[in-house]
């Protein structure tokens, strides 16, 4: 029998905002599912209070509820739609605690509404390290010696026992508080008292630290019949002792003869098996003894899909969640096609002739004092993914994709060459090891003592290794002397045109003409899960240097959206959200829509969002040579933040078409002199400026100015480096500090309006019409960056003069920058006069948020405009306006215990929630206007 | 890196792919096959059914932790040449005993790399199985390749199990505590974990030359009759048909394993045909029609028994199908304790999902003990 027919109604669950350790795969997975039940003519009900999500959206879902993730919340659901069924496995462990909780209080039982994806006492053994260690025990599985302890006597002891390194936990506590390895005695005696004290019955839990046993992950699928299939293997790259999701990995598997991996996949499916009767997905780590043993040992496993199994179905092309979903309406894996190949079944392993890496995308500079040394607990954001026909491709290519401000891995005049420093950061490390593994293995550091310190298997070592060699080939050539092999070599091993460049010592274009004449060219592969054995249905391309070009190009009229690369603070899943929107606006006009990006989490890179998917770095080699192939009418750089709007400029200079707004308007916008010219001509006020290169310009241009002055550099954004100074002591400080990290940079001061009310406008223009589609004000007082700033929809204590005041300079100041398509602008009140502070004429992070509390598709008709499909006055604009929506900025500091919550001008929240309330009695929205001043640091 | 000669790959219909020595300097010919696993490139290149097959390896990094003797699946090498993509001059693993370069030296095999293996893939799938020729010599011409590439025979209507089967009979002792079972195992080109999967389950094994006679088999009073796989095409070796059909008819249980499951069913009356580029990988679905239940099998054939004739005939129980093709993927005999797979329920190389059907063999043989 295939689906259970007597489900007609599901409720998914999503995950809430963006944390560290739980971001847009969850949007990505939740989506996926709810389309994958409608198909089955299931009526979908959504559930999630994070407004900046694509499931939270009508194209996704029958009934969607914003809504906090309280077991009141779905108390009101059920009340209102006829559920038959609960699934909580795509929503991370937000949903799954939500379930639990629902589930204690019996309101599942009392509705009739079935749990499906997922076994509730699964989800218990597996977070009970006690229960889950018996069960292992019980079915021969081996783990790590662990014990527990109650006194520091009794930890004493078991340290005696084990021997260090040890990995010491407290009990019950969230979030891995209290959690660490340590190396010797007395960072242990500190730990140790530090996590019995931590723990609500002060206990904690000693293992033996594996440090240094190789480190894998394998994506399970199970359904109601028991067959179970391994969707994909994932070697990281750093051994065991940092989390998995701060590790760089890769699939496959890459140093696994086939005996080992072989008991790894049985142990894997005897786990799952064990742990409950589901049909879904699951994840199940393991540590494999780099000796000659092999012993594997097992380390944890999630009943559920995770960050792991959206990077797997990225990295294999099947899409996990969405066959979960199916699994858990009653199919079995046989009953379904492979979605891929549309030919063959659903239950099989994707095997894959390309080789995947992700590496992780930190932010540690938004928290200074954070311990930026990696460990058992995740501090990364976001991630990137590459993909080539080798390891080394696939490497480059991510570190091309990550935007920190190097080429790829090397040949880029920024390596280190301080052998302490990189000694340190091979053992202990941070964001930063791979770069300085490659620092070592170039300074001629002996290969042993790299070994040594990093632990990483010496075959990924020696592919580092092999890059250097091929670079000091290529620094002995010249652009004339290079021969065709080596050229070909070095772009098969995923070198950026500007990384030979650098090695040759000429231009990025030059090398490109070059390869243009010898005829070496990137070609397209298909990623289709079987290796080629069967034809495959679905565009989903990298680019690699070979033979044989897979993309076939049609006659259609194509458009290109470019994506906005990876989440990082000030730069999340709103953008994703807007790319979607525009890709599925662009094909409601009649295009046929090219999709590039390279972040495995979200929905922009899911094949069934473009017509066309190129996971590709959203740099510009790779971009340009796409446009080459695909010759679209034009490429979007709007709606994928800064990462696609930074392209601009050179797609304008290459003759390739912006849809929307010009490139000169977008730079008008971020050229503060000429913005402040333009707002200056028509009349609308603006806070004192000026521009300054240097500390001194800045110092004298401050008594001008007077303090307090904020302090910003030009093209960023989130506010990354702004500051608020009030003396010159600060100011000369902080313009050295930009100036370090940014040379040549346009530093901009502004006269800090103290005390002013800010707020911000965004608004649709044609370049004649302006539509507004909302103002937001914020509750915390200016000098938060509205990022971090409570904002209320509408505004809830501007008088009409200023709402008229801010609705005349919106519309004046769109149409004055030729925008075409979305602009923002942000205000400061003071004395009941409006100030533009700055003007960004693109999607926002609040676009999505005005979309959802007023349920209508703002982007879509934006894009609409910007192709030139339609005129702001073709729509008929009907905002559901009832109350206010609240945006609630949501924080990470937990991440780092040494970093205190300090908010100012620059960005630190990692995601946001929205709340309705009804009118401005409403006792939430009291507490946090009574609170408004609370963090504002200084 | 060192840096390695020059080759070329020269295909029947003339395509040409130009790559990196890798092995020994030479040249190799044979009908060019693919397999699509991760892992396990040593047992495959070590299985005597590639026997004089140019196998190429999808998996992009071929060589990674080199060769480990007890992870072979006959004394040597089999399959004539490999072509792959990326190789690894690094074997990373302790047990490793000699990497992949030093593996082929000693086996005296050829290989190409730096292939784009996957348009070499997508080719054959379009065209269909052709034999092909590779070369790392420096004075071969591809006009010189092409020339000699006509006279290596099509792997249709070719015998090739009695190159690879034992020469001499041998006992190989079970491994487990109690020993109960004496199995006798027919060697088309066996692979050495089909005997090691008997061993552990208590099984003695000997090992017999494929052309055997069938008083010499029943002299050794086994409990059942394994057939195992082999090379070559099944309908050209028409004496084996013979002796399968008395080997069934002495009522001893059978087991049969990809040339041991086609030799079955030709010697039922049952056809084989060619298939139009086979199936070779470790993630072939098949479901079991017995259980409803799907596992994930090894698999290495080019010709499969055909559907309409298993149908056709009473005495047959289709008992498992591939779930991609619906080709025929396991038969048993209604009136005989006879049944066979065409995949490889030993794996190595690949997942042990199917293993279950060397316990259901043994229980079979337990029963015809009782009985």
């Amino acid at each position: 029998m295939p689906k259970n027919e007597k489900i007609k109604s599901v409720l998914i669950i999503g995950s809430g905002p963006i944390v560290i350790g739980q971001a847009c795969e969850f949007d990505y997975s939740g989506s996926q599912a709810s389309r994958s039940l409608r198909e089955e003519g299931i009526e979908v009900t959504l559930i999630n209070s994070n407004p900046a999500t694509i499931m939270t959206d009508e194209v996704v879902a029958d009934n969607i509820y914003l809504k906090s993730l309280e077991p009141d919340s779905i108390r009101e659901i059920i009340a209102k739609h006829d559920i038959d069924a609960v699934l909580p496995t795509m929503g991370g462990q937000t949903a799954l605690n939500l379930a639990i909780k629902c589930d204690e209080l019996g309101i599942w039982e009392d509705n009739n509404i079935d749990i499906i994806g997922v076994d509730i006492d699964a989800i218990e053994i597996t977070e009970n390290r006690e229960a889950f260690r018996n069960l292992m025990e019980e079915i021969d599985v081996p783990m790590a010696p662990q014990k527990t302890a109650k006194s520091f006597l009794e930890g004493k002891s078991v340290a005696q026992e084990f021997g260090l390194p040890l990995c010491i936990r407290s009990s019950y506590t969230l979030g891995g508080a209290g959690a660490g390895v340590v190396y010797d005695e007395k960072e242990f005696d500190n730990l140790l008292d530090a996590g019995l004290h931590a723990s609500p019955i002060h206990e904690v839990m000693i293992d033996k630290a594996l440090l240094g046993w190789k480190e894998y992950e394998l994506e399970l699928l199970r359904d109601k019949n028991d067959n179970v299939v391994i969707i994909c293997s994932i070697e990281n790259f750093d051994p065991m002792g940092v989390h998995t999701g701060d590790s760089i990995t890769v699939a496959p598997a890459m140093t696994l003869a086939d005996t080992t991996f072989q008991e790894m996949r049985n142990m894997a499916i005897k786990m799952m098996r064990s742990v409950g009767n589901f049909s879904g997905g699951c994840n199940v780590q393991f540590a494999v003894s780099p000796d000659d043993e092999e012993k594997i040992i097992a380390i944890e496993i999630n009943p559920r899909v995770s960050r792991s199994s959206a990077l797997a179905s990225k990295a294999t092309g099947y899409p996990i969640a969405k066959i979960a979903a199916k699994l858990a309406i009653g199919y079995t894996l046989d009953e379904l096609d492979n979605q891929i190949t549309k030919t063959t079944s659903a239950l099989f392993e994707p095997t894959l002739d390309y080789v995947i890496v992700k590496i992780p995308r930190w932010n540690f500079n938004k928290f200074p004092g954070a311990d930026r040394k990696l460990g058992l607990q995740m501090k990364s954001v976001g991630e990137v993914m590459g993909i080539g026909r080798s390891f080394q491709e696939a490497l480059q290519k991510a570190c091309q994709s990550l935007e920190i401000g190097r080429n790829g891995l090397g040949a880029d005049g920024k390596e280190i060459t301080d052998q302490n420093q990189i000694l340190e950061s091979l053992e202990f490390p941070s964001w930063d090891r791979l770069f300085h593994i490659y620092d070592a293995i170039k300074l001629g550091i002996p290969f042993n003592r790299i070994q040594e310190k990093t632990k990483i298997d010496i075959w990924f070592l020696r592919q580092i290794e092999e890059l250097i060699k091929l670079e000091r080939k290529i620094e002995k050539l010249s652009l004339d002397t290079i021969p065709k092999e080596v050229l070909f070599e070095a772009k098969q091993k995923g070198y950026a045109d500007r990384q030979i460049a650098h090695l040759l010592k000429c231009l990025e274009s030059e090398v490109y003409s070059k390869r243009d004449e010898l005829g070496i060219q990137r070609v397209y592969k298909l990623v289709d899960t079987c290796a080629g054995e069967f034809p495959a249905q679905t565009p989903y391309y990298y680019s690699s240097f070979e033979l044989e070009n897979e993309s076939e190009v049609s006659d259609k009229k194509k458009i290109v959206v470019l994506g906005s690369g990876p989440n990082r603070i000030g730069q999340g899943i709103e953008f994703d959200y807007s790319c979607v929107h525009g890709v599925l606006a662009a094909k409601e006009a009649g295009y046929e829509t090219i999709m590039i990006n390279c972040n495995p989490e979200t929905v922009s890179t899911d094949f069934d969002t473009a017509d066309k998917l190129y996971f590709e770095p959203v740099f510009w080699e790779h971009i340009y040579d796409i446009i080459r192939h695909e010759k679209p009418e034009g490429v979007i750089v709007q709606l994928g933040g800064q990462t696609a709007l930074k392209l601009a400029e050179k797609l304008e200079r290459y003759g390739i078409k912006i849809m929307g707004t010009s490139y000169d308007a977008l730079d008008l916008a971020e050229d503060r002199g000429r913005f402040s010219k333009l707002l200056k001509d028509n009349n609308v006020p603006y806070p004192e400026f000026g521009v300054v290169e240097s500390a001194e310009q800045a110092l004298e241009l401050s008594d001008d100015l007077g303090f307090p002055l904020l302090v910003r550099p030009s093209y960023v954004l989130g506010g990354q480096k702004m500051k608020i100074v009030i003396n010159k002591e600060e100011l000369e400080h902080h313009v050295v500090d930009i100036l370090r990290d940014m040379p040549d940079n346009q530093i901009l001061l502004d006269h800090f309006l103290g005390g002013a009310i800010e707020a911000e406008a965004d608004a649709i223009c044609d370049g004649e019409n302006v539509y507004i589609i909302g103002v937001m004000q914020h509750i915390e007082p200016a000098g938060i960056h509205s990022g971090d700033s409570y904002g209320v929809l509408p505004p809830y204590n501007l008088g009409d003069l200023v709402m008229q005041q801010i609705e005349d300079i919106t519309k004046k100041v769109a149409v004055a920058l030729d925008t075409v398509g979305l602009i923002n602008i942000q205000f400061a009140i003071k004395d009941d006069k409006v100030y533009v502070i700055e003007a960004n004429p693109r999607a926002s992070r609040t676009v999505p948020f005005i979309a959802k509390a007023y349920d209508e598709p703002y982007v879509n008709y934006a894009t609409k405009v910007m192709l030139g499909d339609k005129k702001v006055t073709d729509f008929n604009f009907q905002p559901k306006k009832e109350g206010y929506a609240i945006k609630i900025p949501v924080f990470s500091f937990n991440k780092f215990p040494n970093v205190n919550k300090e908010l100012g001008p620059e960005m630190k929240s990692t995601g946001e929630a929205i709340q309705f309330i009804k009118d401005l009695k409403d006792p939430f929205f009291r507490k946090i206007f009574a609170e408004r001043n609370l963090y504002l640091s200084k | 890196m060192i840096e390695r000669a020059n080759a070329v790959l020269v295909l029947e219909d003339g395509t040409t792919f130009h790559g990196k020595a890798i092995g020994k300097i030479g040249k190799a010919a044979g009908e060019l096959a693919f397999n699509t696993g991760m892992t396990g490139y040593q047992e495959v290149f070590t299985d005597p059914s590639y026997l004089g097959q140019l196998v190429t390896m999808t998996s992009p990094h071929i060589g990674n932790y080199g060769t480990a003797e007890p992870e072979s699946e006959s004394k040597s090498m089999q399959c004539a040449g490999i072509i792959i993509k990326k190789f690894s001059e690094v074997a990373s693993r302790e047990i490793s005993d000699s990497s992949l370069q030093e593996f082929l030296e000693e086996n005296n095999k050829v290989g190409i790399s730096d292939v784009d293996t996957r348009a070499l893939v997508r080719h054959i799938r379009s065209k269909g199985a052709m034999n092909a020729i590779i070369s790392s010599v420096d004075s071969d011409s591809i006009e010189s390749l092409s020339e000699e590439l006509k006279n290596v025979p099509s792997m249709e209507g070719l015998e090739l199990a009695s190159k690879v089967s034992t020469k001499e009979a041998y006992v190989l002792p079970a491994t487990s505590e109690e020993s109960t079972l004496k199995v006798a195992l027919m060697d088309f080109g066996s692979k050495s974990t089909i005997a090691k999967c008997l061993n552990e389950r208590g099984c003695e094994v000997k090992v017999f030359p494929m052309d055997t006679a069938l008083e010499d088999l029943l002299a050794y009073n086994p409990d059942g009759f394994m057939l195992s796989n082999g090379p070559g095409d099944p309908a050209a070796m028409t004496s084996s048909h013979q002796l399968v059909k008395e080997i069934i008819d002495t009522n001893i249980p059978v087991f049969g394993i990809c040339m041991g499951h086609q030799l079955i069913a030709a010697s039922q009356g049952l056809t084989t045909e060619k298939m139009h580029q086979g199936h070779r990988g470790l993630n072939h679905p098949v479901l079991n029609h017995k259980t409803g239940k799907g596992e994930i099998t090894s698999q290495n054939h080019g010709f499969v028994v055909s559907r309409s004739s298993a149908e056709g005939n009473d005495n047959i129980e289709i008992t498992h199908s591939h779930l991609n093709d619906n080709t025929v993927a396991g038969i048993a005999l209604k009136d005989k304790s006879v049944f066979s797979v065409q995949y490889h329920p030993e794996s190595s190389a690949g997942p042990h999902d199917s293993r279950y059907l060397f316990d259901d063999f043994i229980a079979n043989m337990n029963s015809n003990k009782k009985s």
